[in-house]
């Protein structure tokens, strides 16, 4: 089946199985090998990107149901504000270990930070709890989202 | 690139087994080629190497820009970062005209290039400082000819020779051309920096990589791409040891996406038995991962188990308790007479502990890329030992060894995982099978059900106390796995000397030997992570059945500041146990973590204190927690203290590790077994085997006591004292003993 996606701002054109998760399409497909392959289960996060604005588990979504959504990816982010910053503050505070997470947890707090600028641990904890850290760069993590909260 | 056009005044040191040498590149730099000695100081053969393509260690360019590679496997530990700060510290460059590069497989040139054990520094650190400090040295001498002035009247300072005298100056870069004419200095004698005046070393350097990681640069294995390349996934036997009957081959290929589909039987690509090697299998090939993969779901295969399909850990675990009802099968140790020490004591203490199989869950599943062609192979792969994994891919597909080219990429974690090569070698087979460069990938159940597993163990302790409360007999009866009754390698041993051995008159260590085919391996503080958890929460019993306060009573068996040789025949006081080191972290944790105050934590929240040492370094760590009446625990706060030698060479990175290390080891206490039932593994993903998350991850302070020893490694020693510190903290709050990981929190409810 043939598909016209939109991806970080770009019309992009595939032919593949109805059933091929956004994931593959964009990493095997599309060369974009940015967000990557964890657990294939909706359990890791290293997968997230943003479909319509919304952080989203791209392992778990058919290409078929994208439709004419926007889709984001780490490639892209940096067009976001909110990401951008949180990609500094990520730099900065040095946030990544093995690093292989960290692209899922940029697009979960660029999505938590939309929706809530002034985050508490709460809110941190809610929305960041999906994205597993098997280095544990947790502290930093918080620290990556508070630091762009108040305008570090 | 280099050439020889310069001069190639080859340093032969043998006191120091490495060997130093100078050339001209191609565009008018610097180039330093260094062979650095091979496994603990084993002489690398530089005759081998000399006059050979060497890759230059260190380059210098005319503009300044310094090159530099690192030698070792990045996985997370930033050794990437950590390697090249070292040299650029003793060439005195300054730290953002670095750059970085990572050096080909080429243990001949480079020395040992694995990420294990915590070795990177204690191996590197100073080999590492005298190329630096060569290469300055050499860049002074040429300035010093420029100028005609005596070298010692010559300093340097970011990148820069000055003669201050004069104020002359010229920068690295416009001396890179004539530094390569000059005489390379003698590695064992060059003078090294003073580390009292580090600019590099000892500051907070963010990971090299940290722009690419942001961004989703393609840096990890996975993300490896080859003109022309296939799919492939390879469905294992589930159960250990199996072999593969028969399967629909013919339908597979007939999918629609599918390129191939084959058989291999381990004892083609595996006859030898490595335990690394090849196992039976399906390969399934196709012109995208996802379609390869889904046809798993059609895939039929008939297995022929094996002897291995009947066992189970509900087996094990009822065949270590017979075990310990009887004596042990073999004698680790034994000091004076227990037994009679046992019934002259005015208290004993029992205990029984046990300790789950853990897999490693790396983020990035095991993955490489193999392109065959011409009997030559290459291989892309996150790998974190990739010399054994060049021999393993060489034995399997019958090669030389020097036509397996091993291109290391960023691993997505590690923990000891990726120190087998199992992956390598599928690869390679799988390519020279289709004559295509291929990726093959594995998915998460696959890399959690096939997997070197931290090996699950048993103990029984039997201890004895004096009237006064001290430790006066000690016994211990460990269950671990193996073979023909003997543990299946390192990682299921116990040593000898393990605390509190060398402290107690009486002390007998036995072991008995689970038959198993289960695969194991080490995983990070491989051995330590267990044996921790049971020595340092029964120290934790035995204090209290003695009425004392932990942190005392462990001051007080360790003793006055002395060191205990793991060998009495041969003591080296910079590897052996040091007591003083251990009571000075232990002291030290006590008061950042306001121990004494503990009598004034809430109902429900309590304090633990543990220590370990390992891997060279000594960490002791407090924690709090707190338990709810329906047993849910909430970590509160991690204290870890931790002496490493002299230096702390990055302190971001230091920290980063022991964080990571502290809270690795929480969430497997937490959450985290892999279970056997009929010979396979039962957990698949992480909805069954717990990694921590960010609302469990508690705040983790870090702090590093400098002491006068040699710098060591920092992957693991911070590990090993978590897990006993948060069930000592358990039992501080309820009252209830944690005797078996993970922990079940039914056991904590009020
Ligand atoms: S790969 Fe999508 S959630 Fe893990
Ligand atoms: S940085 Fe390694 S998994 Fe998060």
């Amino acid at each position: 089946m043939v598909y016209i996606i939109e991806v970080n701002g770009s019309k992009r054109t595939v032919d593949v199985d109805p059933d091929m998760p956004l994931l593959w399409v964009l990493r095997d497909e599309l060369d974009l090998k940015g967000s990557k392959f964890g657990c294939g289960g909706g359990f890791c996060g290293a997968c997230t990107v943003h479909v319509d604005g919304q952080p989203t588990r791209s392992c778990q979504v058919p290409i078929s149901t994208i439709g004419s959504a926007p889709i984001a990816t780490i490639e892209g982010i940096a067009a976001n504000p909110i990401g951008a910053k949180l990609q500094a503050a990520w730099m900065e505070l040095d946030v990544p270990q093995c690093g292989y997470c960290q692209a899922g947890q940029i697009m979960s707090a660029t999505g938590l930070l939309t929706s809530k600028p002034r985050p508490t641990d709460q809110d941190i904890d809610a929305a960041m709890s999906g994205n597993v850290c098997r280095c544990c760069s947790y502290t930093r993590i918080r620290a990556g989202i508070k630091h762009v909260a108040e305008g570090k | 690139m280099a050439t020889d056009l310069g001069k190639t005044n080859a340093n032969l040191d043998f006191s120091r087994r490495a060997l130093l040498r100078a050339s001209l590149t191609f565009g008018g730099g610097l180039a330093l080629h260094a062979i650095l000695p091979n496994v603990a100081g084993a002489a690398n053969d530089g005759a081998a190497t000399e006059g050979s393509a060497l890759t230059a260690f260190v380059r210098i360019a005319p503009d300044g820009v310094v090159t530099i590679l690192s030698k070792n496997p990045e996985i997370g530990q930033g050794i990437r970062t950590m390697l090249p700060m070292i040299i650029a510290e003793e060439l005195d460059v300054a730290w953002k005209d670095v750059r970085i590069e990572q050096a080909p497989l080429n243990e001949g040139v480079f020395g040992r290039q694995h990420a294990g054990g915590s070795n990177s520094t204690p191996e590197n650190y100073m080999p590492l400082r005298r190329v630096g400090a060569a290469g300055r040295r050499m860049l002074i001498a040429a300035a010093a000819q420029e100028w005609s002035v005596a070298a010692d009247e010559c300093d340097t300072d970011a990148g820069v020779v000055q003669h201050r005298k004069s104020g002359r100056s010229l920068s690295y870069g416009a001396l890179a051309a004539k530094a390569a004419q000059q005489e390379v200095p003698d590695l064992a004698s060059v003078k090294l920096k003073d580390p009292k005046t580090f600019k590099i070393i000892g500051k907070r350097i963010p990971g090299v990589e940290n722009a690419k990681i942001v961004t989703g640069q393609p840096i990890f294995g996975i993300d490896v791409t080859v003109p022309g390349m296939l799919h492939a996934v390879f469905e294992k036997c589930p159960v250990f040891g199996g072999k593969v009957s028969s399967a629909n081959i013919d339908a597979i290929k007939a999918l629609p996406g599918v390129h191939d589909a084959f058989i291999i039987h381990a004892t083609e690509a595996n006859p030898s038995k490595d335990p690394e090697g090849i196992v039976d299998g399906v390969v399934i090939v196709a012109k995208s991962w996802w379609t390869a993969n889904k046809a798993r779901e059609k895939l039929a295969i008939v297995w022929d188990e094996g002897p291995s399909s009947t066992h189970s850990s509900e087996g094990y675990a009822a065949q270590a308790e017979k075990m310990l009802s009887g004596a042990p099968s073999t004698l680790l140790r034994n000091d004076g007479d227990p037994d009679t020490a046992l019934k002259g004591a005015a208290k004993i203490v029992e205990a029984s502990y046990s300790y789950p199989f853990l897999s490693h869950l790396v983020l990035e599943p095991q993955n490489c890329t193999a392109h065959f062609s011409n009997g030559k192979i290459d291989l892309w792969a996150p790998a974190q030992n990739p010399g054994p994994g060049q021999k393993l891919v060489a034995k399997t597909l019958g090669l030389e060894e020097k036509d397996v080219i091993v291109h290391v990429t960023r691993g997505g974690g590690g923990f000891g995982r990726r120190l087998q090569s199992d992956f390598m070698a599928e690869a390679a087979w799988i390519s020279r099978k289709i004559g295509a460069p291929v990726k093959l990938l594995w998915n998460r159940r696959d890399d959690m059900q096939h997997d070197f597993y931290r090996p699950a163990g048993f103990h029984k302790f039997k201890a004895g106390l004096d009237d006064k409360g001290a430790l006066v007999a000690f016994t211990d009866h460990f269950i671990t796995f193996g073979k023909g009754g003997k543990p299946a390698n390192s990682s299921a041993t116990m040593p000898a000397t393990e605390f509190p051995a060398q402290l107690v008159p009486h002390l007998r260590f036995g072991q008995s030997v689970i038959e198993s085919s289960v695969p194991t391996g080490p995983m990070r503080a491989p051995r330590s992570n267990a044996l921790g958890f049971v020595f340092q929460s029964f120290m934790d019993e035995l204090a209290h059945a003695a009425v004392r306060d932990p942190l005392e009573f462990s001051l007080a068996l360790l003793g006055e500041a002395r060191s205990l040789p793991t060998d009495p025949a041969k003591p080296d006081p910079q590897r052996d146990f040091n007591t003083g080191r251990m009571r000075n972290v232990l002291l030290h944790v006590a008061e950042i973590s306001a121990w004494k105050d503990r009598g004034q934590l809430p109902r429900g929240t309590g304090k633990g204190v543990a220590f370990y040492f390992s891997h060279l370094g000594y960490f002791a760590e407090v924690v709090q927690a707190t338990v709810s009446d329906t047993g849910a625990i909430k970590i509160d706060h991690v204290w870890v203290v931790g002496d490493i030698g002299s230096q702390i060479i990055n302190p971001a990175g230091a920290e980063h590790q022991a964080q990571g290390a502290a809270l690795d080891g929480l969430g497997a206490a937490l959450g985290q077994a892999v279970t056997i039932e009929k010979g396979r593994v039962t957990q698949a993903n992480f909805d069954s085997v717990l990694p921590l998350r960010i609302d469990q991850a508690p705040r983790v302070d870090v702090e590093f006591i400098t002491s006068n020893f040699p710098p060591t490694g920092l992957g693991e020693p911070a590990l090993p004292p978590v897990a006993p510190a948060l069930c000592n903290a358990i039992f501080a709050a309820t009252g209830k003993r944690i005797r078996q990981l993970p922990i079940d929190t039914r056991l904590l409810k009020a």
